[in-house]
């Protein structure tokens, strides 16, 4: 029998095989059956993997699991609350901050990350929290909207 | 592609909306159609119906497939009330989805929440040649409102028999048929109920005009908004089925490499690992992404590599011009003659311009997952072409049409950059030999690889000018980029324009607006040069130039709103005017530009843009694409570029094949020109052409360095 390790994840308690070098994304996806979570470049370039490792954004895509064991892990599926969703995803349905989709789970969780130690923060803490995740459709100036709408500021909210 | 009649078929046969043939070939190893849908109302509509006949063999007529082929659009009211549509056409971001569901809605005169698109599956919607050329607006939109508009009216007719009313004293809306005087109403659902009507309706029925709308033409939000937000949306990456393996493909260094010699006995004797040889094909099948992983890197092969192309690609895309190559000659134009036009010029002009290979590298990597079941292979894949594909899965393994389904869930985007099922090949071959169903996944590294690329391309202008600012010669010849809009919209008399096909060293293909984008950045950066060279203000110059109302409107309308002619740009910075047209739409922008003198590095400050495409079906989706497509073009316009190395991508990284990121982004105003008395013109690529253009010509004020490449300023500029 394999050596287990936990994982805590949107609040539940999943036992995986601990083999070396197993990545976080590859997990969360194919055994957890988990597919909010997006590859993209699988070296941590364009954020479409992004969860939250006890609230931090982290490239699940080149994180191996072992070092996240015991870890709150919280994926874009863990972030409504009660079919209530995040104020960030309702930020993003509003400023119609999305195209494909690809890359919007994301995105919203980088965002949410970058929201919880920044109430409000300015445009510059936006790109610089945001820079690692790629929209390939070119939304960028749409989420940068929605970002500030969930901050509260609501200011240049595409209409 | 089929020249044919048909509604898609008098799209510009572009050299570059390229159905690539699959790499692989592999040694061969009438249901009732209401009864597929259930009870209820049924609209079909036959748009060309001469067409559709002559057209029975190409669309399937070999085949004993589900539904019948030589429809283009149906529409479905079922028992419980439930509007669903079927398109062909395949969402990849462009938000179709919403706007056709809008288009529908309109005509029934109910919800969009109501209207269910089943779109791009071969087994349920009708045939579509695929998704590109911008051709939905124009082309699945008005089909699509002309089903809804006879449901609308077929509702109405069972209403009036019910009731026993006239025709006239009946309305709809909100999913009923009302009879105000007696303050009756009969639900849809009600209307269907124990029906199986079906209708035939050609292209004569009688739709909503753009300037009653209610529903189309506003900002509804993208319908599917909720599930992408919060994750539950399943692209064709997600898919997943039961005892599903994951497959992995043996990639030699260079797309042209043919196999030599192969030892896969370490592979071979791994438990669980299927392993696939066929041809040139060497794959695995797993039931870990890590254990075929590990099966592919055991594997010994030696590989017979052609000779590299030359390194100077741009000389050797001039040489190698195959005669009757294919789109050889596409877009020759000759008018007036230049030497006379030269002859009367005051001011003569020749320059080069280049355009490098780009990557449409969509953020969804080529997907699929493939299922053999009795006989018949179903596959889930993320492709623009879903009946190309299964085409092409039928030949890759020597079936049926009927034998093959695909399947294509809104994918994470494409750019013109899936016109193929290479995935879905690759996967299918591999299920097939593991007798489980496989998902096989691109990496980055494959997709920025094994995909196809734009083309690169050279671009030579000559040109002659009065001094009192009119153009009288303009000689204009692309090599291997290609020919869309290739010929000016100016008012020149003599001209002389050709297209000239190359022996390309890699995988090219269709890319957002194709070579509009090129033969843009060549023909407006020129412009700009030949108004300075008379001294001219650039946008009075293209005027003077130009009678074609709509590109004058759209040029007007961007200057309108950047204010140009307000303000000098301050020191180091620059502004810059494009304009154009491509697929019946018009756009002109406006470039605010910095270079940094000591580094000359770039930075684009602010980009407007006014777009006209006809009457707009939803205007913040539309500002949403246009805003995209002028972010996408900054990329191409400054940094994006394949580097090859010994015939090789050197550069098959998102670490080091740079794309738009949020640092890059200036501030982005888009001015939608909504021209309700024209049909709608698709929206998704022809925003992206003036982007370059317009940068370029920004630059030059800037520093006085006039870019002549795409991409300007991969390093920042030589100042």
């Amino acid at each position: 029998m394999a050596d287990m390790l936990e994982l805590h994840v949107n609040g539940a308690v999943h036992r995986v095989e601990a083999a070396p070098r197993r990545d976080l994304l590859g997990v969360l996806r194919d055994e957890l059956g988990l597919t909010g979570s997006k590859y993209g470049c699988g070296e941590g370039q364009c954020g479409a993997c992004t969860v939250l490792i006890d609230g931090l954004a982290v490239r699940s895509c080149v994180t191996v699991i072992s070092a996240v064991a015991g870890k709150q892990i919280t994926t874009i599926e863990g972030l409504a609350q009660d079919g209530k969703l995040h104020p960030l995803e309702q930020a993003f349905l509003d400023a119609g901050a999305m195209q494909c989709g690809y890359c919007t789970p994301g995105m919203i969780m980088a965002g949410a990350a970058l929201l919880k130690t920044h109430s409000a923060p300015s445009n510059e803490e936006i790109v610089e929290a945001m820079q690692g995740n790629i929209c390939r459709c070119g939304t960028y100036q749409r989420i940068m909207a929605a970002i500030r709408q969930a901050a509260g500021s609501g200011k240049g909210v595409a209409s | 592609m089929t020249h044919s009649r048909h509604n898609e078929s008098w799209i510009e046969p572009e050299r570059y909306e390229l159905f690539e043939k699959p790499r692989y070939q592999f040694e061969p190893g009438r249901r009732d159609f209401l009864k597929l849908l259930g009870g209820g109302i049924l609209v079909c509509l036959v748009w060309n119906p001469a067409a559709a006949q002559q057209e029975s063999g190409r669309r399937g007529g070999r085949s004993r497939l589900a539904v019948p082929q030589e429809l283009d659009a149906w529409l479905h009211i079922g028992e419980s009330g439930k509007v669903t549509v079927y398109t062909g056409k395949v969402e990849v971001g462009q938000n179709i989805r919403t706007s056709l569901s809008q288009v529908v809605a309109e005509e029934l005169r109910s919800p969009v929440e109501w209207i269910e698109l089943v779109m791009a599956d071969t087994d349920l919607t009708p045939y579509d040649a695929g998704t590109f050329g911008s051709r939905t607006s124009p082309s699945m939109a008005p089909q699509l409102r002309k089903v809804a508009a006879t449901a609308r009216e077929l509702l109405i007719d069972l209403a009036a028999e019910e009731l026993d009313v006239a025709r006239d004293s009946l309305s709809v809306a909100d999913g009923k048929v009302s009879h105000a005087a007696s303050n009756r109403s009969l639900g849809f659902g009600h209307l269907a109920k124990d029906k199986k009507l079906t209708k035939r309706v050609g292209s004569e029925a009688k739709i909503t005009a753009p300037d009653e709308w209610k529903i189309a033409g506003t900002s509804v939000p993208k319908v599917d908004g909720r599930a992408i937000v919060t994750g539950a949306h399943k692209y064709a990456s997600d898919v997943s089925l039961p005892g599903m393996l994951f497959g992995k493909i043996l990639r030699p260094q260079r797309v042209d490499a043919t196999l030599r010699s192969l030892d896969t006995s370490k592979a071979d004797a791994m438990d669980g690992v299927t392993v696939v040889r066929d041809g040139d094909f060497v794959g695995v099948a797993a039931p870990s992404v890590q254990l075929a992983q590990r099966a592919i890197s055991a594997m010994h092969a030696e590989w017979n590599l052609p000779p590299a192309a030359s390194d100077d690609l741009f000389a050797s895309l001039k040489q190698a011009q195959p005669a009757g190559g294919r789109g050889f000659g596409r877009g020759n134009y000759t008018r007036g003659s230049i030497e006379k036009g030269l002859a009367a010029a005051d001011h003569k002009l020749q320059t080069t311009y280049t355009v490098a290979y780009i990557a449409h590298a969509p953020l969804e990597p080529r997907a699929a997952v493939a299922e053999w079941k009795d006989g018949k292979l179903t596959v889930w894949t993320g492709t623009q072409r879903p009946f190309g594909v299964r085409g092409d899965l039928a030949q890759a393994f020597g079936m049926p049409d009927e034998s093959v389904r695909v399947i294509v869930p809104d994918t994470g985007s494409g750019y013109g950059g899936k016109h193929t099922g290479e995935a879905a090949i690759e996967a299918a071959r591999l299920a097939k030999a593991a007798g489980k169903p496989v998902k096989l996944v691109w990496t980055r590294e494959e997709e920025f690889t094994w995909a196809y690329f734009r083309p690169a391309g050279v671009i030579e202008v000559a040109s002659g000018v009065t001094s009192d600012g009119q153009i009288t010669a303009w000689e204009f010849h692309n090599y291997n980029s290609g020919g869309s809009a290739i010929r000016p919209l100016y008012d020149i008399p003599n001209q002389q324009i050709a297209f000239h096909s190359s022996q390309a060293p890699l995988r090219q293909g269709s890319y957002r607006a194709l070579a509009a984008t090129a033969n843009h950045f060549a023909r407006e950066s020129h412009i700009d040069q030949l108004a300075h060279a008379v001294n001219r203000d650039p946008l009075d110059f293209r005027l003077a130039n130009l009678k074609d109302s709509r590109l004058r409107a759209v040029l007007e309308a961007a200057a309108r709103q950047f204010g140009w002619g307000q303000a000098k740009p301050a020191a180091d910075h620059g502004f810059g005017i494009a304009g154009g047209s491509e697929k019946g739409s018009y756009v002109a922008t406006c470039a605010l530009v910095a270079v940094e003198p000591a580094s000359g590095k770039v930075r684009v400050v602010r980009l407007v843009t006014a777009f006209e495409c006809g009457a707009v079906l939803n205007p913040d989706g539309l500002r949403n694409q246009v805003e995209g497509a002028v972010v996408m073009g900054l990329g191409g316009a400054l940094f994006e570029a394949i580097e090859l190395e010994n015939g090789a991508v050197a550069n098959a990284r998102f670490s080091r094949y740079r794309v738009p990121r949020f640092a890059d982004t200036p501030v982005l105003e888009t001015v939608l020109v909504d021209r309700q008395d024209l049909p709608s013109a698709g929206a998704g690529e022809t925003p992206i052409v003036a982007v370059a253009p317009a940068i370029g010509n920004a630059i030059f004020q800037a520093c006085g360095v006039r870019p002549t490449t795409l991409p300007m300023a991969p390093g920042g500029l030589k100042v």
